[in-house]
């Protein structure tokens, strides 16, 4: 075994790794054909402000998915808190830029919470009941706004701030969440509770003879995807500054898309909060450089495509040769 | 009992559990004495893994009192028991294949340190320990996934002695172990046992029970039969325990005339499953495959039937070898498989009675590819009558009838396709006492009428009372062949716990 090869054979096999070389690859070669891509001021901020919502949810589905399950009902999740926070600042002008997010995850946990307590007591897949949810939550944004829409105007100066500003170039969205990302990772790595989730989705029986406490988990982990879909609810207001009742539509699945693409088990059982955030952070890159590279949007939703079923071979491949890895390697000793 | 001495560890008494209308068990009990090694024998269905599932919080009683340690105990979940220091290793290990070894030996009860962090140098060094002290060398930071059996076994005790349990309780662990693996296994009961704590062991094997245990328990038919001390018993005696009841009139077997071999089986094998099946079953006869649950018994049926792939052998009906893996050759040929479990396999129970009786001759039924209701009832009348199926109507839901009518409407189902073989695989598991018989006299009449009939059954009455000759297997092969006047309790039991070699030794 020289360092090389099996510094190799470590970077196939850590997903992180591979994403972050695509990544740079992307940015590369976008910038050679477009300097501007990374090398301008907005071209910067774009490319990392950009991510901070899709990560955010990919960040609460990964929770969801870990736990062998599907959380459909974020991109509404996140449409009705945009709408909110929205809202709010009609009524409140001078409401602080805390408060605004705060209210917002509020109300995704909330959301999150009714989630998982309907998956709890239908006793149905998480997946038919947030198929549902994300109708229903979608229908309430629809009732409250109508064909209203909240502009800039409308939301205080200091929140719309906050949304572009920028500390030593770095967007503070972004700040924000890596922070979220970090802590959450840790706690996934570190707590009791976070093992947890990762021995549920990896076999259920064993984790009911085992003794833990496999409702109150699944609801967690809803209530985490939901209080997410909040913060990236805020995110988008702040972000955008204008809010329609269509804020968020189809982001429920390049949510699922990210967070496969960065190595969460679609089986549930494993897979890290990092990897489905730079599944994120891939996913919105390639979406901006494929413009900048010359092919036609109409071909940018083909490549998602391609990505996420290339993510899932290179899953079933990966996890069959290691299945083989690990007999052998047993048989040896 | 003991005088002066310390009570039991742990002691059940008249403990029941029903599920739904059927009792799983009765009357348990059991007592389990510090530095004691407890054998729990009993027939497949007596109700051992019943009791286990009580004692480890899985189930919850119905009556009956548990003591731990003179205390009264009601676990109403795992990790109730556990905390009281019960652990308990199950008969199929039950690892998270994703996570590490250290992580599933210590799942929900990690240490930690400060901040509630998890301690994985301090898991992982305790882990180190426990597999040197066990003998093995399992990379604890490897994930269970792709391990052996036998090594999922050994993670699972590992768990239950890193837990310092005061009741340690195997339910059959030696299964898939091999000779070297179960001495380990024995050495480290052993040396638990002289610790002072309780252990309590399941198995099948006699010859395990008796070199290892110091007590036993005998259970049959959901109820407590005995306990004595090993040295005070034998072999023969205990195996009259766990099957001593009178085979009555409960098996109304008409002689019938046996005629032409209809179903040839000629050294069927498929790795890990079962190796060199061959067997004979002519018009008019039942033969039973007899054994304990995992013998193969049900694969060699799906194998036969088509529905499983094997590697070497060969299956004729009626003298017309039969291609593998082709159910739909195996219902042209002739042979009907009415399956183990009726609402997974057998029966789509959202359905009426009359579909369900007419789902396999569909294709015959239909015109035009058209089938009306009406010609189904037809159809489906004929066969619901022959076989007495007593529901409302035809049109009533499946759902709605009770387990042995179910069982004859799925029998109705494949005696409508005319086979000449029926295979049918447990006839009366969960079906109440006064349809058993019913189910058995078709099944007798049908012989009768010229059908080849093979039963797979776990009980042995109904082996006993129904069976023209008796296969047994043991670990995937064909150990002892019996005829009617020559089967007993006795010999198919010792037949099913016994390797081939081991029986031409006795």
């Amino acid at each position: 075994m020289n360092g090389l090869g099996a510094f190799l054979r470590r970077i196939v096999r850590s997903r992180e790794i591979s994403i972050v070389i695509a990544f740079v690859v992307i940015v590369a070669a976008t910038t050679s054909v477009n300097s501007h891509f990374l090398f301008s001021a907005d071209g910067w901020k774009q490319l990392l402000i950009n991510p901070t919502m899709l990560v955010a949810l990919a960040i609460g589905e990964a929770f969801v998915i870990i736990t062998k399950s599907f959380d459909l009902s974020v991109g509404s999740v996140l449409g009705l808190t945009a709408f909110m926070v929205g809202s709010m600042y009609l009524a409140w002008p001078q409401m602080p830029v805390i408060v605004a997010f705060l209210f917002a995850i509020a109300l995704g946990t909330l959301l999150g919470f009714v989630n998982g307590g309907l998956v709890a007591l239908a006793k149905v897949p998480g997946m038919v009941i947030t198929l549902g949810t994300m109708y229903i939550y979608r229908g309430i944004d629809i009732l409250w706004a109508g064909t209203k829409r909240i502009n800039a105007t409308n939301m205080s100066q200091d929140f719309l701030a906050f949304g572009n500003a920028q500390i030593l170039t770095i967007p503070a969205l972004a700040i924000l969440a890596v922070v979220v990302l970090a802590g959450a990772s840790w706690y996934l790595r570190n707590m009791r509770s976070g093992r947890e989730f990762y021995a549920i989705g990896s076999a259920p029986d064993a984790a009911e003879l085992c003794g833990l406490a496999i409702g109150r988990r699944r609801l967690a982990a809803f209530t985490i995807s939901g209080a997410m879909a909040g913060l990236a609810g805020a995110m988008f207001a702040a972000r955008y500054g204008t809010v329609a009742s269509d804020a968020g539509t189809g982001f429920e699945l390049q949510a699922i898309g990210a967070a496969v693409i960065g190595g969460v088990a679609i089986v549930g059982g494993s897979g890290t909060v990092i990897g489905a955030a730079l599944g994120a952070l891939l996913l919105t890159t390639i979406n901006s450089a494929l413009p900048v590279l010359g092919i036609s949007s109409l071909w940018q939703q083909a490549v998602v495509g391609i990505l996420i079923i290339g993510a899932i071979t290179l899953d079933r491949t990966l996890a069959a040769r290691r299945a083989r890895l690990l007999v052998a390697e047993r048989m040896r000793t | 009992m003991t005088t002066g001495g310390p009570g039991p560890t742990l002691e059940l008494v008249d403990v029941s559990k029903n599920f739904g209308t059927v009792a799983a068990l009765r009357h348990g009990s059991l007592r389990l004495d510090p530095g004691s090694i407890h054998a729990l024998v009993g027939e497949n269905g007596a109700g051992k893994s019943t009791l286990v599932k009580i004692i480890a919080g899985v189930y919850q009683r119905d009556s009956g009192t548990v003591t731990l340690e003179g205390q009264p105990v009601d676990f109403r979940n795992t990790a109730e028991a556990r905390a009281a220091g019960i652990a308990v290793i199950y008969q199929e290990p039950t690892l998270f294949p994703d996570l590490s070894v250290t992580e599933n030996i210590f799942m929900g009860r990690q240490l930690v340190g400060r901040f509630a962090r998890i301690d994985r140098t301090a898991m992982r060094a305790q882990v180190v320990d426990l597999m040197t002290r066990l003998g093995v060398s399992i990379d604890p930071d490897r994930p269970t996934q792709g391990l052996s059996i036998a090594d999922q076994q050994i993670i699972e005790i590992a768990k239950a002695i890193s837990l310092d349990a005061k009741v340690l309780i195997m339910d059959e662990p030696t299964a898939a172990l091999s000779g070297v693996e179960v001495e380990r296994l024995f050495a480290v009961a052993r040396s638990l046992r002289d610790e002072g704590r309780a252990l309590a062991f399941i198995s099948h094997r006699f010859d395990e029970v008796f070199s290892l245990c110091d007590m036993i328990t005998v259970m049959r038919d959901g109820s407590y039969i005995s306990t004595q001390a090993i040295a005070d018993t034998d072999e023969p005696a205990i195996v009259r325990l766990m099957v001593g009841r009178d085979v009555g009139d409960m098996f109304p077997k008409a002689e019938a005339a046996i005629g032409d071999v209809v179903l040839d089986v000629s050294g069927l094998t498929s790795p890990g499953m079962f190796a060199d099946i061959s067997f004979q079953v002519r018009s008019g006869e039942i033969v039973s495959l007899a054994g304990l649950v995992g013998a193969g018994r049900s694969e060699v049926v799906r194998a036969v039937f088509g529905v499983d792939p094997y590697t070497a052998g060969r299956v004729t009906v009626e003298g017309k070898p039969l291609p593998p893996h082709s159910p739909t050759a195996a219902m042209h040929a002739g042979l009907a498989l009415v399956p183990e479990d009726r609402h997974l396999q057998g029966l789509v129970v959202e359905e009426s009675v009359g579909t369900n009786i007419t789902d396999a001759i569909r294709r015959t039924l239909s015109r035009h590819g058209f089938i009306t209701r009406h010609r189904e009832n037809e159809s489906a009348q004929t066969w619901a009558g022959a076989l007495d199926v007593k529901c409302s109507a035809l049109d009533a839901l499946a759902s709605t009838l009770s387990g042995g009518n179910q069982q004859k409407v799925v029998l109705a189902k494949w005696l409508a396709c005319d086979p000449k073989v029926l295979i049918i695989d447990e006839p009366t598991r969960g079906i109440d006492v006064g349809t058993k018989s019913e189910v058995h006299r078709r099944m007798s009449d049908l012989a009768c009428h010229g059908l080849a009939i093979l039963m797979i059954s776990s009980e042995l009455p109904e082996v006993l009372g129904m069976a023209d000759r008796v296969l047994v297997m043991h670990e995937g092969r064909i150990t002892a062949e019996f005829d009617r006047a020559n089967a007993t309790a006795e010999n198919i039991m010792f037949a099913a716990t016994h390797n081939a070699s081991e029986l031409v030794a006795s």
